[in-house]
């Protein structure tokens, strides 16, 4: 078997989420990766929507910001930022929105905003950008993470984007009408929400990973599944694939 | 009809101290030239206001042009944070910045409604958050049909709004290709508006559908090669992502900062270009 990174796992494992023929709504950085690795593995027909307005894009490096050129040339069609949240997103076209957090609770409510008190924040976080409305206009959620206690936390400093609220069905009494979160893929583990109290389940384990592991990096007593599935590492064409969409973007944002 | 000027008089005439002006622009296309030219202008007390803040405002934050900023998503893109803004909001330098912020939702929809003559915005979003919470301007009215609760939001009325497209044609209409943002919506949607373009021709070329402004909702158009860079202008010149990485470098310290605005900003009038 080859060598490979936690963080190749982790892209692998949430590309492997995406099915084929899905419209996704995607976020930059992890999101974007696992996304494009999607595509260019098991799900050649995912449909990717970025929220500059590019719609069916097919970009061969990742972008580095959220309207590189490189999104616009590859999509098939790129609308307006209004018409991207009103008829695309608010419309209801978007089967699955894919994000990431500086923060995380046990009920995948997530936190980009600040950490420490809004007023007089310890660190300014870049804000919610389109997350807030992908969180509740799309279909479900997925969210990538790297896992670690200051990131996978008690409470939250500031709900920029609602999960499952306080558990339950307080998502929905909130006014949401979609799944919310419905899988979180670390470069430890995979969580999904329990059905019924909504709190984050470890459910299937990445290769070498210890139980142990997992809980000293959450901090909220994690709960596992019954029998927590082992993930499957990731294969041969997923790693030369992924490998290679790096190298792409490496070179091309050096500016080579 | 826009008169066809330069940047230099175009900001001087339009841009006044206090004003609320935007210089929009979704990654692509962002007006770096006229910022720069706001900066060397010494605009005061401005209330900025841009879904992406990106590295044009961390500049004319850290140059000490603007009082209050209204945004969405505060970070340079893929990179991390914006260092200046930061700076402003952490410890108040070089003056304190007051902050109202949206979601990039909310802010799309404002421009909109700003374009459409409305009060206010109204959309289904904010559910659930903390937002509402911290900025007073998000409220929330119900459906008179369906009973619904749905967020509004003031419309985005600005004094200004400054915006960059790849040409004009010789009578100041402008046409505008690829990701075109919320630029339209800014412009119609504001007292006074200022395009700086790549070229001035002699006939857009731009199909029945193309994004064009006529003339006659432009204030002012000012040819400016390469105002967008480092961002970038689709037909023209790429993104200059190696730059938006270094600017990580350049901005952390308030020292380097001013040494870097000093060397290409103010003791400079030529556009920036990438540096290979």
């Amino acid at each position: 078997m080859t060598d490979y990174t936690a963080e190749e796992m982790m892209t692998v494992a949430a590309a492997r989420a995406l099915r084929d023929g899905q419209v996704c709504f995607v976020g930059i950085g992890l999101p974007s990766a696992a996304a494009n690795l999607a595509r260019l593995t098991h799900a050649p027909n995912v449909v990717l929507i970025y929220e500059s307005g590019t719609i069916e894009t097919r970009p061969d490096v990742l972008p580095l910001s959220i309207g590189d050129g490189e999104l616009c040339e590859t999509a098939l069609t790129t609308v307006t930022v209004p018409e991207m949240f009103r008829y695309w997103l608010q419309g209801g076209r978007v089967d699955v929105g894919f994000l990431g957090a500086a923060q995380i609770d046990r009920f995948a409510n997530l936190n980009t905003t600040v950490i420490g008190s809004y007023d007089n924040p310890k660190v300014r976080l870049p804000g919610g950008g389109g997350a807030p409305e992908i969180a509740t206009e799309s279909g479900e959620i997925f969210i990538i993470m790297r896992q670690s206690s200051r990131s996978f936390v008690e409470r939250i400093d500031f709900m920029t984007s609602m999960g499952h609220g306080t558990g339950g069905n307080s998502r929905a009494e909130a006014g949401a009408r979609t799944k919310g979160p419905t899988l979180v893929v670390t470069d430890l583990c995979v969580m999904e929400p329990d059905p019924e109290s909504r709190e984050l389940t470890v459910t299937a384990i990445h290769p070498g990973v210890t139980r142990e592991q997992i809980t000293a990096a959450t901090g909220w007593p994690v709960r596992f599944a019954a029998a927590p599935a082992d993930s499957p590492p990731p294969t041969a064409d997923e790693l030369a694939a992924l490998r290679a969409l790096n190298e792409r973007t490496a070179r091309a944002h050096a500016g080579a | 009809m826009a008169e066809i000027t330069s940047l230099e008089a175009a900001i001087a005439e339009n841009v006044r101290d206090g004003d609320t002006i935007a210089l929009e622009g979704f990654t692509h296309l962002i007006p770096f030239a006229a910022g720069h030219e706001i900066i060397r202008q010494q605009r005061r007390d401005l209330t900025l206001v841009r879904m992406t803040p990106d590295l044009v405002y961390d500049q004319m934050i850290g140059m000490g042009c603007a009082r209050r900023l209204i945004f969405s998503w505060g970070g340079n893109p893929g990179v991390g944070s914006l260092h200046r803004m930061r700076d402003a909001v952490e410890q108040g330098w070089p003056r304190p910045l007051e902050l109202t912020e949206h979601s990039h939702a909310a802010m799309a929809n404002a421009y909109e409604a700003a374009a459409a003559g409305m009060p206010c915005a109204v959309f289904r979003g904010y559910v659930g958050v903390d937002l509402p919470k911290v900025n007073p301007d998000i409220r929330f009215i119900t459906c008179p049909f369906t009973g619904e609760r749905l967020a509004a939001v003031p419309a985005l009325k600005l004094d200004v709004a400054i915006v960059h497209a790849q040409k004009a044609d010789r009578r100041g209409n402008v046409l505008m290709e690829g990701i075109v943002g919320v630029q339209k919506e800014a412009v119609l949607g504001a007292k006074r508006s200022i395009v700086t373009v790549e070229e001035i021709v002699d006939e857009l070329g731009g199909g029945p559908n193309a994004v064009v402004l006529p003339s006659w909702t432009v204030t002012a158009v000012a040819q400016v090669q390469g105002g967008a860079y480092p961002s970038y202008a689709h037909g023209y010149y790429k993104r200059d992502n190696a730059f938006y990485k270094a600017w990580d470098t350049i901005a952390r310290d308030r020292d380097s900062f001013l040494a870097w605005m000093t060397d290409n900003v103010l003791n400079r009038r030529e556009p920036l270009r990438r540096a290979s």
